[in-house]
């Protein structure tokens, strides 16, 4: 998992990107805040799928787009949440 | 305490049975209220009627969200026992969502605790509503009232 992150999308965030989950290059990125930018910038449908409303979540804890992030771990972004 | 997320129906009377055996056990003689709560697929939205719906959840975060949330409103309620049960997957109209069910010495504390679980999960519980109408599917979108509710319990502060 050496300068891997997992990134997994859901609801909303995973239909419009089109990517459910993937495996980013962990490099120059320090926050969720940088994972973000690099995601809207790949292409035009992570571009809508990241504009408006989204929760970050780090290895499946909630979080704060500037919360540090490492290699191996779990990234995710999603709309907010509409159960019960 | 049980919090769990399921694909198949519930029994309500199971979920009842499990709490309250659970809640004697560890404290006979001192459950005095239960209060259920049961969220059901409704036909109809703002737009006009549907077909069911669907529900995704982040599987491991969704359990570990739900189990803390019913640990949170246990401790807040100081309860004698809490259930919690939601369903994901493809639900049709009229099916049973979510359940959750609070045991506690009196009343108040039970309906309390109830009110409050399912404000917050409308709020902290990764949970996604997708609906099925006739012209395509549409992802549910938060209401302002949900969010509201869950703020509201947070607004009066308690002062010693």
């Amino acid at each position: 998992m050496e300068n891997i992150l997992v990134i997994k999308t859901f609801a909303q965030v995973r239909e419009v990107s089109g990517e459910g989950e993937l495996e980013f290059s962990l490099d120059a990125h320090k926050t969720i805040a940088d994972v973000l930018l690099s995601l809207k910038a790949k292409n035009d449908k992570w571009a809508l799928a990241l504009d408006g409303t989204v929760i970050c979540a780090k290895n499946q804890q909630l979080c704060t787009p500037d919360t540090p992030i490492a290699a191996g771990d779990e990234v995710a972004f999603f709309p907010p949440v509409t159960g019960g | 305490m049980y919090a769990r997320i399921v694909t198949n129906d519930f029994s309500q009377q199971g979920l009842y049975d499990e709490l309250l055996a659970q809640a004697q056990q560890e404290h006979a003689g001192a459950v005095g209220a239960i209060v259920t709560f049961t969220g059901l697929v409704r036909d109809t939205n703002a737009d006009g009627t549907i077909d069911g719906i669907s529900l995704e959840h982040y599987p491991g975060m969704t359990e570990t969200a739900l189990t803390q949330l019913a640990q949170d409103t246990m401790d807040k309620f100081a309860l004698r026992n809490i259930g919690v049960v939601h369903r994901v997957g493809r639900l049709h109209n009229n099916e049973q969502i979510v359940w959750v069910g609070c045991c506690a010495s009196h009343r108040k504390s039970a309906f309390d605790a109830a009110c409050y679980l399912m404000d917050f999960l409308k709020k902290s519980v990764p949970l996604w509503k997708k609906e099925f109408a006739a012209d395509g599917e549409y992802w549910v979108e938060v209401k302002a009232s949900d969010e509201h509710a869950a703020l509201a319990w947070l607004t009066p502060k308690e002062k010693d």
